[in-house]
């Protein structure tokens, strides 16, 4: 599957790959938000160690943007490059993140350029409050998430197991997303 | 829970087709402006001396200087719905409604007696007037802040407070064909009290239905 850039022709790796999410290309989709984890990871590593706080909530505040990413995907103007935009969220939820820890005075983080080039994997060892936030989901919700998500299952298979119909489970999952998305910001503030 | 296996979850949830904000923000624009005038229509009506008043500048400097406080303000609301909104240059149009209304001010200190200031300052309506504009404003609000919701603002207290400017704007536009103070020592001191009231509403709307 390989859709045309819908319009001004947009060449950079991360506006073709969620051009192509948007037409259904999930494989594309994945490799985006790993592609933007590792950047967003590399940034809040750098301003966090700056910010003095020690990076065991790195990985929570790159869950967090992942989540407002995904939640707002459809607010991308297909016309404009998708990495200003993606930066714009990731700053802004990392800063908050120092703030929650106490960090008024926020160092100003990697400038855009550093961003898109310097990805981190991910710590193997690292966990995330995102666990905590799955006990705050209805019992059918969470075990839709948890059997994507830690259990790796396929839309298909999790359908068949709880007896509903896929387009049922993609509705809960979304529904589930939207919830951890709001658990979240409840969390937060 | 890993960040890779949150990934899992989110590719499983397909991306849906882009929005177009400004679309959604013009469209509730106009049904809350429609609302607006609606309440104008049955409320209030043009004001008796309508075409006497029409032949001076006093009259038509309401209408310029609401337009030039609408417009930036819209603009800049539709803006602050993009996480990547550079609304620097944009802002500094803010200043043209306040350039304005100043020289109106000043001209009027210059024209009229210092013995009449304060009554021109007062009119007859001046809290009739604080009180329609925000009333004319909230459709227009409303419809706004639905709008924005589909946007992403990271600042959602500012968006909204710069939507309850807009609103503020326009429901000037629509008031002040009916609003029977035109000396700008009335304008400049009753309007942008109506305006910052709509702007405390907006910042808690904002914050309140924005926020993502």
């Amino acid at each position: 599957m390989n859709p045309q850039p819908i319009k001004g022709q947009l060449d950079d790796p991360w506006s073709r790959m969620m051009t192509a999410a948007i037409g259904g290309d999930e494989g594309a989709y994945r490799r985006l938000l790993e592609d933007i984890g590792r950047s967003v990871r590399a940034m809040a590593r750098g301003a966090f160690s700056r910010a003095g706080v020690g990076d065991a909530d790195v990985e929570d505040a790159v869950q967090e943007t992942l989540l407002a990413i995904h939640l707002k995907r459809h607010t991308w103007d297909p016309e404009q490059p998708l990495a200003p935009w993606v930066y714009a969220i990731a700053r802004h939820k990392v800063v908050d993140a120092l703030r929650r820890r106490g960090r008024r005075k926020v160092e100003p983080l990697e400038n855009f350029e550093e961003f898109l080039a310097a990805p981190e994997a991910e710590d193997p060892h690292a966990l995330s409050d995102a666990r905590k936030l799955l006990e705050t989901l209805a019992p059918r919700q969470r075990d839709i998430v948890t059997s994507i998500s830690l259990d790796g299952q396929s839309i298909a298979a999790t359908a068949k197991r709880l007896s509903m119909s896929e387009v049922a489970v993609r509705v809960a999952l979304h529904r589930a997303l939207k919830s951890l998305g709001a658990a979240w910001r409840r969390s937060v503030e | 829970m890993k960040t890779s296996e949150l990934i899992a979850a989110l590719a499983a949830d397909p991306v849906p087709e882009p929005i177009r904000l400004g679309r959604r923000v013009a469209l509730a624009l106009a049904v809350g402006l429609a609302v607006s005038v609606a309440l104008y229509w049955v409320l209030l009506g043009p004001r008796p001396d309508i075409v006497a008043a029409s032949d001076t500048m006093r009259f038509w400097l309401k209408f310029v200087d609401s337009f030039a406080f609408a417009l930036p303000t819209l603009l800049l609301t539709l803006r602050l719905g993009h996480p990547d909104a550079k609304p620097r240059a944009l802002a500094l149009w803010l200043i043209a409604p306040f350039i304005l209304l100043g020289a109106g001010v000043v001209i009027e200190l210059l024209i009229v007696p210092q013995s009449e200031w304060m009554s021109r300052l007062m009119g007859s309506t001046a809290m009739h007037c604080t009180i329609t504009i925000p009333m004319l404003a909230a459709p227009i609000l409303a419809a706004l802040i639905v709008a924005l919701r589909a946007g992403a603002p990271l600042y959602p207290g500012l968006t909204g407070a710069l939507a309850g400017a807009a609103a503020a704007g326009v429901g000037a536009l629509v008031y002040a064909s009916s609003c029977p103070g035109d000396s700008p020592l009335f304008v400049a001191t009753w309007y942008p009290l109506a305006t910052l009231i709509c702007m405390g509403v907006g910042a808690l709307a904002g914050r309140r239905f924005l926020a993502w």
